[in-house]
């Protein structure tokens, strides 16, 4: 338990704590914000193992949320299943999908891995759209009396934001365990230089397919968690290419390959997002609320173009004590 | 049934011919500078409006405005690859795919504020084309066939022209050509720009036929990463022969069985594809 020993790692466990914390205690509009930076967290934090960690850009991550949500929803819906066991079944069935996917795009390098990811995320809406069980095009929703079975709705919503905050502050865990350990250094020099890996005995194909597995499994267990608090599911929202995209964008905007950058990534642009929602500047005679995905598009071209290592990267090239405490 | 299947083949082929078009337009742009534009299906939907604004408000004839659309689809398409590209051409491929996301965040977020997001379409007929027993709307069939006129016009440009061989050559090997005295970086904004100008035709040239929205350029964007990897990414020819593969199964698939299925089998064909022969059913062995 050396890791125990590492500021880094109490620095990146604190901030997700302070997140935790803070969204719990102020009311239930202060638990819905935070709720979704959470849920980001632990998403970005999944998807930064297999991007930032080994150099694999997957555009279509989300399809394991709205997988596992799917399968989850499916069997809280139809088997009447527990919610925690429904949760880890969608973990379980993400991990499987990633499994077999992985053994077989994970061949794929560079540009022609990201449109394979995005090619699987839209075969997978077109195909539950057209699977009856799963409701179709409409998807299902949930009877209301399932959640009386958590204490009602009141609670359950609580239920739910603490199972994603524990979720998320596992993920986090585990992205830092795995960076310090052997698999993620064998990771990281894949992400270098992926002949050379091999060659100085890296087993690239089985580390990449863990890391697809490990960045699938968490995803999918939060897709099963949102959308039971959702009380309904339906092919748009689940696989939505936005925000795989979105994902990526807190990755990077946090720093890719870090731990702390995509929790600070999916605080700061969630923050920044339910700012430009709700402001009452003008921009060149436009609302400002009317364009802020614009304004969101323009903050990412500067960060892309002149900040390309995110702002904890850009922190640890400043001094070295920031890298040491900065991971 | 015959009847049937002959109309949805030639309604497949004309639709097609027009994917290929707009898929033209991303391969050219993947093949000179290795980047795949996700700013694609804005910029299409961009074409769109262009036709439909100077119809509906200038009155001039929609084929007229496909010549406003091309000439700023090439503007805009320079104005991106000095603003958002050229930084990160030699960078990771994350950073071509963020910056140019970048630039449809942009496109598609002023556009939503300034077009809202109901359906708009262009008014215009042409009457109908009656060959043997197949009649289809003569929009349709000029759209086909000024698609193909712009893919020799394209072919004409890249191969007997001296810019187009500029083209090829930086396309080939960007440092070589940059030695033999050409201007890359010129080059690569103008390649960049024709893409975009592909992409903007596609746009018009759909916009005549069905209704949008200044968001329906994502799906056809889509189809356009569907047919690069159907023709093989950077095969230009190959990209119009994957718009009509893509079309005919669009016309032909719901003949059969439901039309939900189509996406599924494209996609899944997609990654097949991308799996097996990642060159494209076109593509030299490499």
């Amino acid at each position: 338990m050396r890791i125990l020993r590492n500021l880094s790692f109490w620095i990146a466990v604190g901030v997700v704590v302070l997140i935790i914390a803070y969204g719990a205690t102020g009311g239930a509009i202060r638990r819905e914000t935070w709720f979704t930076v959470l849920l980001f967290v632990g998403l970005a934090s999944s998807l930064n193992i297999l991007l930032g960690y080994t150099g694999y850009v997957s555009f279509g991550h989300i399809v394991f949320f709205g997988f596992g949500g799917y399968i989850g929803f499916w069997a809280i819906d139809t088997l009447g299943m527990n919610l925690w066991l429904a949760a880890l079944l969608g973990g379980l069935v993400s991990a499987l999908l990633a499994l077999g996917l992985g053994l077989a795009i994970l061949r794929l390098r560079g540009a022609y891995f990201a449109l394979a990811t995005i090619g699987i995320l839209e075969a997978m809406k077109a195909l539950v759209i057209n699977i009856p069980a799963l409701g179709g095009p409409n998807g299902m929703e949930l009877n209301f009396s399932v959640y009386r079975g958590y204490g009602g709705a009141a609670t359950a919503l609580w239920m739910v934001y603490w199972s994603v905050a524990a979720i998320a502050l596992i993920v986090v865990i585990t992205s830092y365990i795995v960076k310090k350990s052997k698999f993620g250094l064998g990771l990281m020099a894949i992400r270098e230089d992926e002949d050379a890996a091999e060659i100085m005995g890296v087993v690239a194909p089985r580390a990449k397919t863990w890391a697809y597995v490990i960045s699938a499994f968490f995803p999918g267990i939060l897709g099963v968690l949102f959308f039971f608090k959702q009380g309904i599911i339906e092919p748009g929202s689940a696989f939505r290419l936005q925000l795989s995209i979105e994902m990526l964008v807190m990755v990077m905007l946090g720093g890719s390959g870090t731990v702390l950058g995509p929790i600070l990534g999916a605080g700061a642009y969630q923050i920044l997002r339910g700012t430009l929602l709700t402001s009452d500047l003008e921009l060149l005679g436009m609302k400002v609320k009317d364009i802020q995905l614009a304004v969101a598009g323009v903050l990412l071209l500067i960060i892309v173009l002149f900040i390309p290592v995110g702002a904890i990267g850009w922190l640890r090239t400043r001094s070295a004590t920031l890298r040491r405490i900065l991971e | 049934m015959i009847d049937q299947l002959l109309a949805s083949v030639t309604d497949g082929m004309l639709v097609g011919v027009v994917y290929g078009l707009a898929a033209m337009g991303l391969t050219l742009i993947f093949g000179v500078m290795n980047v795949i534009n996700l700013a694609h299906g804005p910029i299409m939907a961009l074409g769109m409006f262009t036709v439909y604004l100077a119809y509906t408000s200038l009155g001039l004839n929609p084929f007229l405005g496909l010549l406003l659309a091309a000439g700023l689809g090439l503007i805009l398409g320079v104005i991106i690859y000095w603003g958002a590209v050229h930084r990160v051409i030699d960078a990771p491929h994350l950073s071509s795919l963020l910056s140019t996301f970048s630039v449809n965040m942009i496109i598609i977020g002023i556009g939503t504020a300034i077009f809202s997001t109901s359906f708009r379409n262009v008014d215009y007929s042409l009457g109908i084309v009656t060959i043997g027993p197949i009649t289809v709307p003569g929009t349709r069939f000029t759209s086909a066939l000024l698609a193909l006129g712009i893919t020799g016009l394209l072919y004409l440009f890249l191969y007997r022209t001296r810019p187009g061989k500029y083209v090829r050559a930086v396309s080939d090997n960007r440092t070589s050509a940059g030695l033999m005295g050409i201007a890359s970086n010129r080059v690569l904004a103008l390649s960049f720009g024709l893409g975009t100008m592909l992409a903007a035709l596609a746009g018009g040239l759909i916009a005549m036929a069905l209704p949008f929205t200044i968001l329906s350029g994502g799906s056809y964007e889509l189809k356009s990463f569907v047919i690069v990897v159907l023709g093989g990414l950077g095969n230009p020819i190959g990209a119009l022969l994957g718009g009509v593969i893509l079309g005919l199964i669009e016309g032909l698939v719901p003949v059969f069985t439901k039309i939900t299925w189509v996406p599924v089998i494209e996609f899944v064909l997609f990654v097949l594809i991308l799996l097996v022969r990642p060159q494209g059913l076109f593509g030299a062995k490499q």
